[in-house]
């Protein structure tokens, strides 16, 4: 039976894993090798690693590291960060990620993401999506740049309606950023994530307010997400990756151990 | 020595990678008539068949790989090559493996087939040296070759299909064992190990 897939988000900026809170106030955390080894021996199905800083500065990430991971690690990764073109996304693949992930980029020319899915086919093609639930208006909202408050801003699109578009253009996964819940550590937006599942055919990963082992449990059990992503509930050492995959397994959720 | 068989369509790091790890140096070759010089190969793919079929062809390696008599196992969309023909751009292949690759009918499952699986031993074999129902591995994919006569292991999404093959000197892997963690560590070891 396929798993439910668990997975680290590691944050990048200076070649360092950094996390903060909301998107703000960036903390170091470790070395990228030394954490995504960990991860991987620990039993991760996969990990994600953003250069937070690549986009916002107009730039790719650093591509050294990317061959460093593939080098030690035996699990799937998928890497974010300023890719903008095909000839970008080549250059992260050759290294040895498995998959590329894009988010501001495509929001600023979506042709990009049908380019990838052209050149490289849609198991490459993952495609983030930072979104806001506007309490007032009651709708979700597409971010772009979040990886810097001061350049964080909204954009034209509401959630769902760029969830649509993006998998008609190509993607062949989505994370959803739910914004208001990240870092907080109150549980994963199950309201979102089940109105975006609804309308999602590719793999959907939850991201964004892991703080229990009982809310992986929710979000699988409610959502029917195919992942879920967490960052500092791993890195501050608040779940055991092992401890975490029994817990999935007692609850009748499918895990690799 | 292990050559991997560079197209220029796949991603060559990841397999280079996951061999170094147990301690074998394999080269990377792109000519080839270089092929017959190798003690084993891998023909590695990602992407979509019919740029790579094309490649094969154009390049000159459909006969290389036809004419060679040493282990060759394909992994992902290089086990696929391998087989008579793929409905993915509804192509021929290379024809080692008997059978067809389909598109997997996965109904009310999220599709592509991505994510960590189960294998099914059907029929025991060098390759299938140490996996146990429990083992998981990692899949990337939305065609499959159809359940046959080549088939070693099975895996299951949607439908049964094929998730190791081997017909000859020729085998396949669907899922990415240099991404699969110990168990496909374990299966890459089964490779190097493999006498016809």
């Amino acid at each position: 039976m396929l798993s439910k897939r668990i997975i680290p988000c590691l944050d990048v900026k200076d070649g360092q894993v950094v996390k903060g809170v909301k998107f703000q106030g960036h903390e170091v955390v470790g070395d990228i090798l030394d954490l995504a080894q960990r991860y991987s021996e620990a039993g991760a199905d996969e990990l994600v690693f953003y250069e937070i800083s690549a986009s916002v500065e107009k730039r790719l990430l650093d591509v050294n590291w990317v061959a460093e991971i593939a080098r030690h690690i035996d699990i799937p990764f998928c890497v974010a960060g300023g890719i903008k073109s095909v000839a970008d996304a080549a250059r992260v693949l050759e290294q040895g990620a498995d998959k590329i992930s894009i988010n501001s980029p495509a929001i600023a020319r979506p042709e990009l993401i049908k380019e990838l899915h052209d050149e490289f086919g849609k198991q490459c093609v993952v495609v983030g999506v930072d979104s806001f639930y506007d309490k007032q208006t009651q709708e979700y909202l597409v971010y772009q740049l979040t990886g810097d408050p001061n350049a964080a801003s909204r954009t034209r699109y509401k959630t769902q309606e760029w969830v649509k578009r993006v998998q008609d253009l190509g993607a062949g996964e989505i994370v959803l950023n739910c914004m208001n819940q990240d870092g907080v550590r109150n549980g994963y937006d199950i309201a979102q994530l089940s109105a975006i599942r609804a309308l999602c055919k590719v793999p959907l990963i939850a991201s964004g307010g892991a703080g229990s082992m009982q809310d992986f449990v929710d979000v699988f059990k409610q959502t029917n997400v195919d992942g879920a992503l967490a960052a500092s509930v791993f890195h501050k050492g608040v779940i055991d990756i092992p401890k975490l995959k029994q817990f999935l397994i007692n609850n009748d959720v499918a895990a690799r151990q | 020595m292990i050559a991997i068989i560079n197209t220029g369509c796949a991603n060559i790091n990841s397999v280079r990678f996951a061999f170094e790890r147990l301690g074998v140096t394999p080269e990377v070759i792109t000519a080839p008539e270089k092929l017959v010089r190798f003690e084993r190969a891998i023909l590695p793919g990602v992407g979509h068949a019919n740029v790579a079929m094309k490649r094969l062809n154009e390049q000159g390696w459909a006969e290389a790989i036809a004419d060679y008599q040493r282990p060759l196992m394909g992994i992902c969309l290089g086990m696929q090559l391998l087989c008579e023909s793929t409905e993915e751009g509804d192509i021929p292949c290379l024809g080692r493996i008997p059978g067809k690759v389909e598109l997997l009918e996965t109904n009310e499952l999220t599709a592509p087939h991505m994510g960590w699986n189960n294998l099914r031993v059907v029929k025991p074999h060098a390759l299938t040296t140490g996996l146990s129902e429990q083992d998981q591995v990692y899949f990337v994919h939305s065609f499959a070759h159809t359940i046959n006569q080549s088939t070693l292991v099975s895996g299951e999404y949607g439908q049964a299909f094929s998730a190791i093959v081997a017909n000859d000197n020729y085998a396949g892997m669907q899922f990415h064992p240099e991404r699969s963690g110990k168990v496909g560590a374990q299966l890459l070891q089964n490779f190097i190990n493999w006498q016809l």
